[in-house]
């Protein structure tokens, strides 16, 4: 099994994708974090806890939001049976002209993230909408690119985030 | 996790994991509606034909939404009832849709098997939107999901169904649903409208409906047909209606909580009073919400059509 | 064509016979060793030979439903199923209510048909209840019992008159035993499986009321009362009674009364729609008591083709009834036979004896010298899927297709004359 990120590895690449997101906007004015299932989500929370160490708020709190893309996927039809349950998509707070923290764990295709911008958008008009991932696998399909990468590594090989949440380990492994 | 099933005909077929696979599944659908923008693109490009032997506006409508919020284009055929034993066949309609490329063919019928025989001889999905005496699996399921929402648990659940239990296709498909859950479900009505053996199903059977409410954490109120009372299944509205209705009197003995549900469409003054319909304790209006949330998830949770026949 | 069938299992219950012997066929009649040889012989080893079946009850659909069979087609199909006779219901169109319709039907059946047709009239005129027929002229034109098959006499004093009328010339009265307006609008048995499946019971009680009404008739009468296709148990025990008491009561059932339940309607098969409908595990047992013990007198088929596109219809709008010419042998070798519910001998006194003797078929239903050549011979060995394919009938109604089968008539012989062989 090669280990891309072990646990350190991971801290590193989340602590990096913070520093890209303060260099950008160090007020972190009018932020909202909105994580897609399942890695996703766990990864917003830790990108969130990490940026309140930094700007040493503990209590920092963003509008938050999650977003599962099942029902806008394009390759529905393929997927047959192999669908997972749908989880909830929430997005408790008004969208419009918020600064919108997109995370996700890999970025790959594009697809995904289209799917997430399509959501975005049926809830109303966000100012901006950035993506942080948390690895880059390049061979994307789609015209599609992140603004904040923990990791890049470009490969066709499946990958795999792990997270203390639900495999108790931080790290990235290839399948 | 979808249902590894091409059709929906009926609630006896599904056992207590897709039913519960149902009910997780519905919420994200229902958050849908909320936002702005009440529409996601899951069937795009699929066609759902909504074919009705009996007029029924709710269930059609319900059908409509549920499928055009998720993108689907969507076909209305009505069928008048005369034409059931003289017009074209059931089949032959049946063929002439999967011939225009209907992915999904959601059938209401008078006659109780209608959609099981277009199931053996098409390749569409079928669902079953109510046929006969039978079932009618998505009231079965969005009872169940307006249950499930308020009680949380269908242990030690006490349902009652009030009514023609023996016309009552709701009925049916509720009973299948809920004693699968785990719920205990009781019937209550005159031993002419109880269908025979149905306590074999589990279920008790009451005829007083004074006794029967008193447990109660759920009462679902079946419409009463006027025309039963013509074969003399009972004597008169007005007894019926000193019998069976769901009045606030009857309500003051029953639990505080219980929770008011109705198939509709109502007949006020007749099985239900309005003040009864209207009261806190109605579910009446989420059912109604909840019906078109179930049903986009049974639109989705269905195995799309295999092998499609593109041109 | 004279010929030998040696080295074969005579089972002849009118001789309490069942030995290997040779039976030798001349000029369309059973006769002893002749003097000199026959130059045809056929080796029957392995198989077994029958006086032929006389089924009591059929429809042949002509005149007037050709659509669904003919009485060609009908015979070819009988013949294929071992069947020698057949008795063909009045509800042709026009009924069997006039000589002509007799006289066509005879007709037809010598020139096209391959069995022995033998017609039933109706009791009352177009089947309608309300006036006798000309059972007289209808006997005097062919007619072997008298019938309203499907639509029963719901006025008591009209079949009382028929039982009474047609007593003076040895006619039985079958009666299809069903209180209408109890049955109503029903299309299967009331039970947990018409709850289940929300189709509209027909309770057991409906035919019971009816077999009780008909036997405290024929008491009253003394006409010979023949019960078609008992389906209860409360029908056989109505019957085992009244014959204790000895009233002039015969009966019949069908072999899908012995071989499936209402759990075979499970998925709107509406080939498993058939009225009396297909009753309880319960009445299934009671009917293969009757059977053993005497009380049912016979077995019959209650052939009734119908097209695939009636058959195809919801439950409720598809037709009563299935074929059965095809299956019935094998049917009543599998179920009763080989169930020890009958020896092969009982089984051969319900479809071929008994019938012959109830109404009155001289030299049939035997094989003893003199009789006439009406044979069925039965390879039980013989393995076979029952294929839609292989249907000879013009219909394929039948809840059977698909069944593994034991044991089939191989070759039928009617007055000498082999008209079917496989």
């Amino acid at each position: 099994m090669d280990i891309i990120l072990d646990s350190a590895g991971f801290n590193q690449a989340v602590e990096k994708i913070c520093s890209e997101i303060l260099r950008d906007n160090p007020s972190l004015d009018n932020l909202a974090v909105v994580g897609m299932h399942t890695k996703g989500v766990f990864l917003s929370k830790r990108i969130t806890e990490a940026l309140s160490k930094r700007l040493k708020k503990p209590s920092l709190q963003f509008p938050f939001g999650t977003i599962d893309i099942t029902l806008y996927r394009d390759d529905i039809d393929d997927l047959g049976l192999d669908i997972p349950l749908i989880k909830d998509t929430e997005i408790p707070f008004d969208l419009n002209k918020k600064n919108i923290l997109l995370v996700d764990d890999v970025l790959f295709t594009g697809r995904t993230v289209r799917a997430a911008l399509d959501i975005l958008i049926s809830f109303g008009r966000p100012k901006t909408i950035k993506l942080a991932v948390l690895i880059d696998r390049g061979n994307r399909e789609f015209p599609i690119e992140a603004n904040y990468v923990g990791f890049k590594y470009p490969s066709a090989k499946k990958i795999k985030v792990e997270c203390k949440e639900i495999e108790k380990v931080d790290r990235v492994i290839v399948l | 996790m979808i249902l590894n099933r091409k059709y929906l005909l009926g609630l006896q077929n599904l056992d207590k994991k897709e039913l519960q696979i149902v009910l997780d599944s519905v919420r994200p659908f229902k958050s849908l509606f909320t936002r702005s923008v009440k529409k996601a693109p899951t069937l795009l490009g699929k066609t759902v034909v909504t074919l009705f032997y009996e007029p029924s506006t709710r269930t059609r409508t319900s059908f409509e939404i549920a499928a055009k919020r998720l993108s689907a284009d969507v076909v209305n055929i009505t069928v008048a009832a005369s034409s059931v034993v003289k017009g074209e066949s059931l089949i032959d309609t049946g063929k002439t849709l999967q011939a225009m490329n209907a992915d999904y063919i959601i059938i209401r019928h008078s006659l109780s098997g209608a959609p099981d025989i277009l199931a053996r001889s098409l390749d569409a999905s079928i669902i079953n939107a109510g046929d006969g005496f039978h079932e009618h699996p998505t009231q079965g399921l969005l009872d169940l999901y307006t249950i499930y929402e308020k009680k949380k648990s269908f242990e030690n659940l006490n349902v009652l169904l009030v009514g023609d239990i023996l016309h009552s296709r709701v009925a049916k498909s509720n009973i299948w649903a809920l004693t699968k859950m785990g719920a205990k479900v009781s019937v209550a009505g005159p031993p002419t409208l109880i269908p025979p053996k149905i306590e074999t199903l589990g279920v008790e059977v009451y005829y007083d409906l004074d006794e029967a409410i008193k447990k109660a954490d759920v009462v679902n109120i079946l419409r009463i047909q006027l025309e039963r009372q013509k074969e003399n299944l009972f004597p008169s509205v007005h007894e019926y209606v000193e019998l069976y209705q769901l009045t606030k009197a009857r309500l003051a003995k029953a639990k505080k909580d219980i929770l008011i549900m109705h198939p509709g469409p109502m007949n006020r003054g007749i099985e239900i009073s309005s003040d009864a319909a209207d009261s806190v304790n109605s579910v009446i209006n989420e059912q109604v919400t909840n019906g078109i949330a179930v049903r986009m998830a049974v639109l989705f949770l269905l195995k799309p059509k295999a092998g499609k026949n593109e041109l | 064509m004279n010929f030998e069938i040696k080295n074969i299992r005579v089972v002849d219950p009118s001789q309490n016979k069942d030995a290997v012997d040779s039976l030798f066929i001349e000029n369309g009649l059973i006769v002893s060793k002749p003097g000199k040889a026959f130059s045809k012989v056929i080796d029957g080893s392995g198989k077994i030979a029958i006086p032929g079946i006389i089924d009591i009850h059929s429809h042949l659909r002509e005149p007037g439903l050709e659509n669904k069979e003919t009485i060609k087609s009908g015979t070819q199909s009988a013949a294929k199923g071992g069947i020698t006779s057949v008795f063909c219901m009045p509800n042709t169109k026009p009924p069997i209510d006039n000589a002509p319709t007799v006289e066509f039907i005879l007709l037809k059946a010598q020139k096209e048909g391959v069995v022995n047709v033998f017609p039933i009239g109706c009791i009352t005129k177009n089947s309608q209840g309300a006036e006798l027929s000309e059972i007289g002229v209808l006997k005097r034109a062919g007619i072997i019992a008298i019938s309203d098959d499907g639509e029963p006499v719901s006025n008591s004093q009209i079949m009382r008159r028929a039982l009474e009328y047609s007593k003076m010339f040895s006619l039985p009265v079958i009666s299809h035993c069903e209180d209408k307006e109890l049955s109503a609008l029903g299309v299967m048995n009331e039970g947990l499986n018409s709850t289940i499946l929300g189709l509209r019971g027909i309770p057991a009680q409906a035919e019971e009321i009816m077999v009780s009404r008909d036997i405290m008739l024929a008491e009253l009468t003394g006409g010979h009362l023949h019960i078609a296709h008992i389906s209860t148990a409360g029908s056989a025990d109505l019957v085992r009674r009244a014959k204790k008491r000895g009233i002039k009561v015969t009966a019949e059932t069908c072999p899908h009364y012995f071989s499936l339940t209402d759990d075979d309607v499970r998925v709107f098969d509406a080939n498993t729609k058939m009225n009396p409908p297909l009753r309880s595990k319960k009445d299934l047992e009671a009917i293969r008591k009757a059977l053993s013990d005497g009380t049912i007198d016979c077995i019959a088929t209650d052939h009734a083709p119908h097209t695939q596109e009636e058959k195809m219809r919801e439950f409720d709008a598809a037709p009563f009834g299935i074929i059965g010419f095809e299956t019935m042998l094998s049917l009543v070798l599998n179920e009763l036979v080989d169930n020890d519910i009958l020896t092969l001998s009982q089984a051969v006194e319900k479809i071929s004896f008994n019938p012959a003797r109830i109404f009155n078929l001289k030299n049939r239903g035997s094989l003893k010298e003199g009789g006439i050549a009406d044979i069925t011979i039965i390879d039980p060995q013989c393995f076979y899927e029952f294929k839609k394919e292989d249907i000879v009938s013009k219909s394929a109604n039948s809840p059977f297709i698909g069944r593994n089968f034991r044991g089939a008539a191989v070759m039928t012989i009617v007055g000498g004359k082999i008209v079917w062989e496989n």
